[in-house]
């Protein structure tokens, strides 16, 4: 217990976390506030507003047409060949203005809608808060190896897997409770710019659930993310490490992969793709469509899918975080340290 | 006396697919009794960090038998640790952490009571520096931060390797002062180092290696007389009479080295037998002194290292105990 306390303590003394955190807070802040801009609330005066001028442009659009139809009319009259192409077949009878076509909508400002919006800035929360995870998680442990910090602590704990577990419980608390207290920060604000800039309508304790449950998924990436790269940069004893694979890996799924299946042509070649099953993970499931299936010389066609569901990712991003882990602490306990 | 550090038959060999495999530790044997400050020494490369790496459990050997205070090692490592205070060659810490918080941090890990860090701090000499980071540490101030982390625990035994290393005069002369107040409070030291007027100071036995096996342990009083081999320096009342003396002396068995205006003997049993042989001989002796040989040219002799001119002696030259015709002494002394 007293070497968990001494690695929370490690961690918050290091210099980084605390540079990261305020970069993260920094720009998580940045993000609301400059969104808080952009949204506006309506009042029921801009409703009005935006019927009426919608109502005007539809006005001002009948009258146009009427013009123009009787333009084209006159030029028939006096004999002109070329109507047909100034004013279109049947000069242009059927393009009647709709009054659909004039939504008030287009004329109101954007408005920020908690309900409908909120998920995807989840998801946006989830990646900030997953590249600090990242980044701390590989370098608290990445260096504890490169200075010798490791080896010191060894001869006082020389228990290796406790010690190394140890490390690993201090890491996800912290980045647990960065990202529950930051995610809890996230909401209030942007449930207070949807109040106040924007609307909160419809928010039901249902929607509150989803939300929750959202948010969840956000954190369980966030540990993944973590773990995965402390389990790097221990696997090879140094930062670089865990960034050098993080890039090897990002560049061969989401770059060579996607070349190699476009090339091979495989049916639903994205499944390879790990962000393929990151995005399933936000989003519950993925739509992969084979376009190769359809002749559309035969017509519209429903082209083969395939749903790649949030359990299959939960299951590829589990196994990959397992392996790297597994990886990580069987080398702590054969490998010799120097 | 009870063994605080026995070691038997240790082996470590490092296998790599380029350069074969190389035995780091090859049946390697010490001994450390209690209270003792026990020099470790040897050439470079011939094994004394792998030895205390593999003690600490930071090494997995491939052989060979372990124990610290009467406890098996690796098995009762978690037990001892408590009771070992070490540093392992050029010890690094946190650059950005300050020595106040490195030590700490290991208090706190080892459970120990706060003021124990202040104690050690003012102990190395660092108090006044303790607040500023490693990373502008002077290489002398990161060795005495390394010997104060080994002391944080108040050890029973200390293992240090080369804390000498990078400090100043009055640095090695506190060193030395502090290993024997240790040693009286009734720690045991282990002390490598390459300092051997130093080792001869402070220590009261050493262990010397070689190509990962023991040449030569015990009191370093014993290993010294072992290996002055009968040194004796003679005088005589004409400088002119040193050759035929030579004569003399080299017929009757003793090896000789002529100096301008000495002789210098080994292999003498009994100095009396020199001047009986040159009185014979009318050759009268004004002086003959047994020399008392130091550790450093013993420990040349015994690993073969002593330079000898024209040559450039390369690593993993030295004493290989065992092999015919290493002609090194073998046998240990203290045993
Ligand atoms: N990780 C390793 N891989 C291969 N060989 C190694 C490794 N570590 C040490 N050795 C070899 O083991 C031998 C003993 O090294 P060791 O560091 O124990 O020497 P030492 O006695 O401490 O020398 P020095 O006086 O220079 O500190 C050397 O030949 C060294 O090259
Ligand atoms: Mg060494």
């Amino acid at each position: 217990m007293s070497l968990y306390f001494t690695e929370l303590r490690r961690l918050s003394k290091r210099r980084l976390t605390r540079l990261l955190l305020v970069l993260l807070l920094l720009g998580l802040a940045t993000v609301a506030t400059a969104f808080s801009f952009s949204s506006h609330q309506l009042s029921k005066e801009t409703v009005a507003a935006a019927q009426v001028e919608s109502d005007a442009q539809y006005q001002r659009a009948m009258e146009d047409w009427k013009k123009t139809v009787a333009d084209c009319d006159a030029a028939k009259a006096r004999g002109d060949q070329d109507t047909e192409e100034r004013y279109g077949p049947n000069c242009g009878r059927d393009w009647q203005p709709q009054p659909e076509m004039f939504d008030p909508k287009w004329n109101l400002p954007y408005q920020f809608d908690f309900r409908a919006e909120f998920p995807m800035f989840i998801a946006v929360f989830a990646g900030a808060v997953a590249l600090f995870a990242f980044i701390v998680g590989a370098s608290y442990v990445g260096a504890e190896w490169s200075t010798g910090g490791m080896m010191n602590l060894l001869l006082w704990r020389p228990k290796r897997l406790a010690v190394l577990g140890t490390k690993l419980a201090a890491l996800l608390t912290t980045v647990l409770g960065v990202s529950l207290v930051l995610g809890a920060f996230w909401t209030l604000a942007f449930w207070l710019i949807g109040r106040y800039r924007g609307t909160t309508a419809k928010v039901t304790a249902g929607v509150w659930q989803s939300i929750g449950l959202d948010g969840l998924r956000a954190v369980g990436l966030i540990l993944l993310v973590g773990a995965v790269a402390f389990a790097l940069a221990s696997l090879g004893r140094h930062t670089a490490m865990a960034l050098g694979a993080a890039v090897a890996v990002f560049a061969i799924s989401e770059i060579g992969i996607r070349i190699a299946v476009a090339v091979l042509s495989v049916p639903f070649g994205d499944r390879y793709v790990l962000s393929t099953y990151a995005q399933s993970w936000f989003m519950k499931k993925v739509e992969l469509f084979d376009y190769d299936t359809c002749q559309f010389a035969k017509g519209a066609c429903e082209p083969a899918k395939l749903v790649v569901t949030w359990q299959q990712s939960a299951l590829v991003l589990g196994v990959g975080a397992a392996a790297a882990l597994i990886g990580a602490f069987w080398s702590m306990r054969r490998r010799d340290i120097a | 006396m009870s063994a605080v550090l026995e070691i038997e038959g240790l082996r470590k060999t490092y296998r790599s697919r380029k350069r074969g495999v190389r035995h780091a530790l090859d049946g390697f044997d010490m001994r450390v009794e209690a209270g003792q400050v026990h020099g470790f020494l040897g050439p470079n490369g011939s094994g004394k960090t792998t030895t205390l790496r593999t003690l600490l459990g930071l090494i997995r050997p491939n052989g060979g038998r372990m124990a610290i205070l009467g406890q098996e090692l690796p098995q009762a490592l978690p037990a001892v640790a408590g009771q070992v205070g070490a540093i392992v060659e050029s010890p690094q810490f946190f650059p950005h952490f300050s020595a106040r918080d490195t030590l700490g941090l290991l208090a706190q890990a080892g459970e120990l009571p706060k003021q124990r860090v202040d104690e050690v701090l003012e102990l190395v000499g660092l108090r006044d520096r303790a607040g500023e980071r490693v990373k502008t540490y002077s290489l002398g101030m990161k060795q005495r931060l390394a010997v104060a982390s080994a002391l944080l625990k108040n050890p029973k035994l200390l293992i240090l390797d080369e804390p000498a290393n990078g400090l100043d005069p009055g640095g090695i002369r506190e060193m030395r002062g502090l290993m024997r107040d240790l040693s009286a409070a009734g720690m045991t030291v282990v002390l490598s180092s390459h300092i051997l007027g130093e080792i001869q100071l402070i220590c009261d036995s050493v262990t010397i290696i070689s190509l990962g096996r023991r040449v030569a342990f015990g009191p370093v009083d014993e290993v010294l007389a072992a290996h002055s081999q009968g040194a004796v320096r003679v005088r005589l009342e004409a400088v002119t009479d040193l050759p035929q003396a030579t004569e003399t002396l080299t017929r009757a068995g003793i090896r000789v080295t002529a100096e301008p205006d000495h002789l210098m003997l080994s292999g003498v049993d009994k100095p009396a037998t020199v001047s009986r042989v040159l009185a014979e001989q009318g050759l009268y002796v004004s002086e003959l002194t047994p020399v008392a040989v130091d550790l450093e040219s013993v420990f040349l002799e015994l690993t073969a290292t002593a330079p000898v001119p024209g040559q450039h002696r390369q690593v993993d030259q030295s004493t290989k105990v065992g092999e015919p015709g290493s002609g090194a002494t073998t046998g240990g002394w203290g045993a």
